[in-house]
């Protein structure tokens, strides 16, 4: 087996201000499918695509934003041996217990110098309305809304990323895939990948910590970043850019907000990276052009609008 | 309530119509006006903070990452969030706002010239 150590990033979790628009949002205009309300009001939701039990926690908060985003990890003993590392890094790690989540086993929960909290976990229960395996129809019933197939990676902003990077690569197997120079030379924007994908996380410089820039889900096309474009209009859902392509990663994509204020984006189409592959970096004269390809300049919420 | 207000902010001395019942974000987006910088429209982001000096309105549900319960009281809304009952005047308060006040009057002055 190729993929060891972190294999994909499994969970976010999100805090929302109103629970019935924010699921009406992320189950009827996304498309996800909800798998449990619990007790403590955390609604677990799943794309249609995905075999893991839940991929997006929402819960019902007076500010919006990330609680914490989970990683899967291949076997327990990569899981104990990443709390060991981290440990020795000088990060204090938390080992949150099986069932916090329903179906999600132990976790190792720390920190990173961005103020965002990680989740590290090897077990989760298999949905039981996860794609087939048997002679696998593409799904059980037709994708609704806009039809996403995963929940795909996110972007967060905070200080320290140049230490976010050590802690990805150093530790976590992590490459670092692409970035997008600042003016004073440093590292604006940083996409990391543990896997096959452009990135599988990102971060951008800012001068809070522990802030939320979006949480992405994959489509299957041009064209369904399209008709997402067509249901966003008709629904009257707030969007930021798009459809439009992104230089990094090279992505199409759709910025668009919650009903909390949290961007969502919807993309198709980056491209494979593998270990081998060399870093890309855009010089700092051309972050307009690696962020939104075609408009070739930033929006001003691209740096300031985050929650 | 009247069916239109007027909204009027004071650090531009700029105003513009807005339906009673629609947020003052999107009355202003909806005509074109720039002037509360526009983030999120749902609440959460905080940029389109305004403290409303004059006029009633209600609120619809603001994260309190950037309004707290005392600033609320004292008039402070996220511009998104705010729904006039009649005419209104704000004061604009969101961290894009110096950016824009710059860029506003090198426009103002361009255009004076
Ligand atoms: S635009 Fe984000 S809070 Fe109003
Ligand atoms: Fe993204």
């Amino acid at each position: 087996m190729a993929l060891t150590g972190v294999l994909r990033p499994g969970f976010i979790q999100l805090r929302v201000l109103d629970m019935k628009e924010a699921l009406v949002h992320y189950r009827d205009r996304i498309g996800l499918d909800v798998v449990s309300e619990e007790a403590d009001g955390r609604v677990y939701l799943k794309a249609y695509d995905e075999f893991d039990r839940h991929s997006v926690i929402l819960r019902e908060a007076d500010k919006a934003g990330i609680d914490y985003v989970g990683f899967k990890v291949r076997t327990e003993e990569e899981l104990d041996g990443f709390d060991a590392a981290l440990r020795d890094y000088g990060l204090h790690t938390e080992h949150v217990p099986a069932d916090e989540q329903p179906g999600l086993g132990r976790r190792v929960s720390f920190e990173i110098p961005s103020g965002h909290r990680l989740d590290l976990y090897t077990e989760i229960e298999m949905s039981e309305n996860g794609p087939m395996v048997q002679n696998p129809d593409v799904w059980h019933e037709e994708p609704r809304g806009m039809r996403a197939i995963r929940f795909d990676h996110c972007l967060l902003y905070g200080p320290n990323v140049a230490e976010n990077i050590k802690i990805f690569t150093e530790i976590l197997g992590f490459s670092l895939t692409e970035y997008a120079e600042g003016p004073d030379g440093g590292k604006l924007a940083v996409f990391l990948s543990c896997s096959n994908k452009a990135h599988d996380i990102a971060f951008v410089e800012y001068p809070e910590k522990g802030k939320f820039h979006h949480a992405s889900f994959l489509l299957e096309s041009w064209n369904d970043v399209g008709h997402a474009a067509d249901i966003m209009t008709r629904y009257d859902i707030s969007v930021d850019i798009g459809p439009t392509r992104h230089g990094i990663t090279r992505g199409r994509t759709i910025y668009f907000f919650d009903p909390s204020g949290n961007r969502n984006e919807v993309f198709a189409l980056d491209y494979h990276y593998y270990p081998d592959n060399p870093t890309r970096h855009w010089d700092a004269d051309q972050t307009g052009k690696s962020i939104f390809y075609y408009e070739r300049q930033l929006n001003d919420r691209f740096l300031t609008v985050v929650t | 309530m009247p069916l239109h207000c007027k909204v009027t902010l004071d650090n531009y001395r700029e105003s513009f119509d807005c339906r009673t019942g629609e947020s003052l974000l999107r009355g202003m987006e909806r005509l074109g006006h720039k002037g509360i910088p526009v983030g999120c429209r749902n609440g959460g982001c905080g940029v389109c903070k305004v403290r409303v000096t004059r006029g009633e309105y209600e609120v619809g549900k603001m994260s309190r990452d950037h309004v707290s319960e005392d600033e609320q009281n004292q008039g402070v809304v996220l511009a998104c969030r705010c729904h006039p009952r009649g005419d209104l005047q704000l004061q604009v308060l969101g961290h894009l706002t110096r950016i824009i006040e710059k860029s506003h009057s090198f426009n103002k002055q361009n255009a004076n010239n």
